[in-house]
């Protein structure tokens, strides 16, 4: 008879553990004591809280970090966001400095702080689950990080910094006099190089500084004066959450059997919406329009700028680039055209090219948008999503050649004006508004101001008899939502006019 | 695999004339070559896959990873463009890879070592075969195999990828995002094409002594800023047979970069921004970036030669014009219009002299010395500072050609390029397929006594081997013109595998000895 001990301990390890205490015992976990505003989110928390408490905290950061990434995609300034973040911060995640006086028994800051560490951990649980989830968690994180980073004194600053101890070498005394001139010409809006105090760091740490060209670098060091220390103290909290969320999301599966806190997490990721793609599938198709490809011509009198640069292009160089010709293709397919029509589309478009040629350099790419062919994850997602303005703005210049991008940010002021008068936007008040707008990097602002000026008429009709509501009036940021009302205010014009 | 079973009907097909190699006079210009019986179809369809291939060329440089569309091609490339296309038949590519390749340095140059390394087995190599289909995710565990498939495939060219935490050729079995590129050389394009707005002597594909001058400058520039600021010592610049050079910057912190980090670094040596429409394409702030000073002072000189003397590029009245929306003062332009339009076909130089000269002559109105001085760099640079290609340096997955593979439109060794005698370098002179293989055989010729064996062995490209035995006999590339390249190359890994050594322990050092010689065998 074999007689089975589940709880037999390897006899080694038996003298030193009493299972039963072990087993009931509370944890002793070293209690949290947030001896700053900031938080480098490096210890996870410990201590219990409540179901409500979880859920709470958690959707009140959730409301922050969306209205964050809101304020990105439309394109505010730091002033501006600033300005709409702070409200809502005091509402919703409060976090007093160390200086402000503290009222009550318990003190105020701890339980702000407390709540503030909380929340991130749990919304940390919430969106590792997949790669664009991580991603976008981390960039809304940073983006809050660095708002507070920027609001707290620079005593407390320092304070903080210290006790992270990075690896910063201090420059030296003689070093600075003997590189100051380069520190001063690398270094924008400084005039002499010994009012600052100088770091050497690995150049890795600072790609924002690098990328700019903004800090003096010699043999793989960059030297960073102190007042640069925010991008630096930047990406090392990008870097280590990126790290720590991607450890997250492989712990994640222990979660599964778990019934109480996966309902509220999956709540709570699905919460975040998906901002960045406002497009949804079929979105941009308009009813009852006539889309193939012998209409485009006359179509694109509805398209926005950047498309109808593009396809004034490909009409006069019977050839566009290749990212000119993503742009246009996904727009096309957002407009409603088939992959069979845009295919004869572009066929037609690129005179000059054999049939043999067109196939084998060109056909491929516009089935991959469709989804058509390529991998399963593009072929199940139907291609990529028509680009918002969000991400022709965002993605890379154009270079010598290339025509995509938008030309509100990417072309010189002189030039724009010039393409608006060649689409017959005459109206001097229009012209100043737009070359204001460009000015102060605000595109999709001037892009609204040129498609109310185009259908100023319709617009003015819609709202009197009442059917604005059914068209949308609010700002576009995307080329399709262009389309397709331009293409429906000027129906609605049409249909009126001749009943 | 549907593509094996093609190559492996053109290999076969190889291998029955395999005595070719040693005529390769004929090879020189196929449209000439001897048609045998049924043979004659076949190659008339080979012959129109490879100009094909070769109009893809023009963009051979752009290669777009998996992620994005898979080949992009330059505008209007109209037959009138194009120079005469010398095609690269199947038999002189595989006579290359037989007797000329160097597997063995490239090997060691990707294992960074003797021993074979995951650093080489779970390297990515993406083939374009004859009939140019494109095989991805290719990966070998040791030099040898490399060869042997090479040789199998008989690809037209192929490119190298990242490193990957797994074998590539696994990447079916593994679950989908398992398969992650751990790193790769920090690499950079230089592509003359992107020059064509400010070159007067060619356009498209078509180089000549005057605009290669521009990669030089190119070079020059993007070869100091990475030793000098970011420290970077093993810099393999290549020629990639056409038009354009490559950088491949092989220190180990380079090859480890993420892509926000290859990002930076291409930001921050991209300078030339904006398309056809943006106007003024250089606006640097004052005072100028240490980079950007010692950069204007490389390019200094070379604009005054090149931009002015060699390309003349002012002359015409659309790039004066382009010149003068590029100065800061009105008053000034409209005395400079004037004047131009009364001397036309007036040379670039003397209007370049001009703007100083009616500067001076007009101190009272509003311009200022300084903001002239800012402009005239701005321009300098906008003319001849390096425009880069950043989106392949960009990312870790991007696939860019091999060095010593053959362009195949143009028949030449995408040869390193000695980037201390840069100014020396000819990239029309750089030998081509054809007459390398010719060279080895007026070689055996005048030295019958070894030359019997070795052209039926066809084991040129693997060195040691011959050292191994004791008698030292030359290989094929030494007989050639390739020598000085492959030689340079090798001094280049010696100096890589020196610094990855001191890396590592004393112990691995008496393993990787002890293989190697088991190796032998």
């Amino acid at each position: 008879m074999i007689r089975q001990e589940f709880h037999r301990i390897d006899p080694k390890r038996r003298a030193n553990l009493n299972y039963k205490k072990q087993q009931f015992a509370t944890p002793s976990f070293k209690q949290q004591d947030y001896p700053h505003r900031l938080n480098f989110y490096d210890i996870p928390p410990t201590a219990e809280i409540t179901l409500e408490q979880f859920e709470q905290w958690a959707i009140d950061r959730l409301k922050i970090l969306a209205e964050i990434e809101a304020c990105s995609y439309r394109n505010k300034t730091p002033d501006e966001t600033k300005t709409h973040i702070t409200p809502l911060l005091q509402k919703f995640l409060p976090l007093s400095s160390n200086t402000s006086s503290r009222t009550g028994a318990v003190d105020p800051r701890l339980k702000e702080r407390q709540k503030d560490h909380y929340s991130h951990f749990i919304l940390r649980l919430a969106f590792s689950a997949t790669e664009d989830l991580r991603r976008r968690f981390a960039r809304a994180e940073t983006m809050l990080f660095r708002f507070r980073f920027q609001e707290v004194d620079s005593r407390e600053r320092r304070a903080f910094i210290e006790g992270l101890s990075l690896d910063w070498e201090s420059v030296s005394e003689e070093e600075r006099q003997e590189l100051a001139d380069n520190l001063v010409t690398a270094t924008p809006g400084l005039r002499r190089a010994a009012e600052e105090s100088w770091y050497k760091v690995d150049w890795e740490k600072v790609p924002e500084l690098i990328e700019r060209r903004s800090v003096f670098l010699s043999k793989g060091k960059a030297y960073v004066p102190e007042r640069e220390q925010l991008s630096m103290i930047i990406a090392e909290f990008t870097t280590r959450l990126e790290r720590a969320l991607e450890l997250t999301s492989r712990a994640l599966p222990r979660l599964d059997e778990d019934d109480r806190l996966s309902p509220i997490l999956n709540h709570l990721s699905k919460n975040f919406g998906s901002a960045e793609s406002v497009y949804s599938e079929g979105e941009g198709f308009v009813d009852g329009a006539p889309i193939t490809a012998s209409s485009i011509d006359h179509l694109s009198q509805h398209f926005p700028l950047c498309m109808r640069s593009l396809h004034t292009t490909l009409r006069k160089n019977n050839h566009l680039k290749h990212y000119g010709r993503l742009q246009y293709t996904l727009f096309l397919k957002g407009i409603g055209l088939s992959l069979e029509e845009c295919i004869l589309f572009w066929r037609q478009s690129f005179k000059g090219f054999t049939d043999d040629e067109f196939n084998s350099r060109y056909k491929y790419n516009i089935r991959h948008s469709y989804g058509d062919v390529g991998g399963d994850v593009n072929r199940r997602g139907r291609g990529y999503p028509p680009y918002s303005c969000q991400k022709i703005l965002n993605d890379s210049n154009p270079g010598v050649g290339q025509t995509h991008g938008c030309p509100y940010r990417h072309y010189s002021a002189e030039n724009l004006i010039g393409l608006l008068q060649s689409t017959g936007v005459h109206d001097k008040d229009v012209l100043r508004g737009v070359r204001e707008d460009v000015e102060k990097t605000r595109y999709h602002i001037a892009c609204n101001r040129v498609f109310e000026w185009a259908h100023k008429a319709e617009i003015k009709r819609a709202k009197e008899d009442g059917s604005a509501s059914a068209i949308d009036l609010d700002t576009i940021v995307h080329p399709n939502t262009y389309f397709k009302r331009s293409y429906l205010l000027k129906q609605a014009g049409k249909s009126q006019r001749n009943p | 695999m549907p593509h094996s079973v093609a190559s492996e009907g053109s290999s076969t097909s190889h291998k029955d004339d395999e005595v070719l190699p040693d005529a390769p006079s004929a090879t020189a210009n196929p449209g000439i070559s001897v048609p045998h019986g049924e043979d004659t179809p076949e190659k008339e369809t080979a012959g129109v896959k490879l100009e094909d291939l070769f109009n893809d060329e023009d963009d051979d440089d752009h290669e777009f990873p998996a992620s994005s569309a898979p080949t992009e091609v330059e505008m209007g490339t109209t037959d009138a463009m194009k120079p005469l296309p010398i095609q690269v038949d199947t038999d002189t590519m595989l006579a290359f890879y037989q007797r000329l390749f160097p597997f063995r340095y490239l090997f060691q140059w990707l294992n960074h070592g003797i021993v074979p390394s995951p650093d080489f087995g779970n390297r990515e190599f993406a083939l374009t075969l004859q009939n140019d289909a494109y095989l991805r995710y290719q990966s070998y565990p040791t030099a040898d195999l490399f060869r042997k498939d090479i040789l199998r495939m008989n690809p037209s060219r192929f490119e190298i990828g990242p490193v990957y935490n797994r074998n590539p050729r696994d990447r079916k079995t593994l679950g989908s995002g398992q398969l992650k590129p751990l790193s790769k050389e920090l690499v950079f394009d230089i592509d003359l094409t992107d020059y064509d707005d400010i070159r007067s002597c060619c356009e498209k594909a078509n180089i000549c002594g005057k605009c290669w001058v521009f990669v030089t400058m190119a070079i020059k520039v993007v070869d100091a800023a990475l030793r000098q600021d970011f420290g970077f010592q093993h810099i393999l610049w290549v020629y990639s047979g056409r038009r354009g050079a490559h950088a491949w910057v092989c220190d180990p912190r380079a090859r480890n970069l993420p892509d926000d980090r290859r990002r930076a670094i291409a930001g921050y040596l991209d300078l030339v921004r904006g398309g056809t429409q943006s106007g003024k394409r250089v606006n640097l702030k004052r005072p100028l970036h240490p980079h950007m000073n010692r950069s204007l002072e490389i390019l200094k000189p070379h604009f005054v030669q090149t931009t002015l003397i060699d390309q003349d590029t002012f002359v015409g009245p659309e790039q004066a014009q382009r010149l003068l929306s590029l100065l800061p003062d009105k008053d000034l332009n409209e005395a400079l219009r004037r004047k131009w339009d009364s001397a036309p076909g007036r040379s670039s130089t003397s209007k370049w002299d001009d703007i100083n000269a009616l500067a001076k002559t007009r101190k009272s109105s509003t311009l200022n010395t300084s903001t002239l001085r800012d402009a005239k760099q701005d321009i300098i640079l906008e003319y001849t500072y390096p425009r880069l290609d950043s989106e392949v340096s960009k990312k870790m997955i991007h696939l860019l050609k091999s060095p010593f593979v053959i362009h195949p439109g143009t028949g030449r060794v995408c040869v390193p390029i000695d980037v201390r005698n840069v100014e020396q370098f000819d990239p029309l002179s750089v030998p081509n397929v054809s007459q390398l293989l010719s060279e080895i055989d007026t070689w055996d010729a005048e030295h019958p006594s070894g030359a019997t064996t070795e052209t039926t062995e066809c084991e040129g490209s693997v060195p040691n081997d011959s050292d191994a035995r004791g008698s030292r006999r030359l290989q094929d590339y030494e007989k050639t013109s390739l020598k000085p390249y492959i030689d340079y190359f090798r001094s280049f890994i010696a100096g890589l595998l020196k610094e990855e050594r001191t890396g590592k322990r004393e112990r691995s050092d008496e393993t990787r000895e002890v293989k190697t010689e088991s190796m032998e065998f």
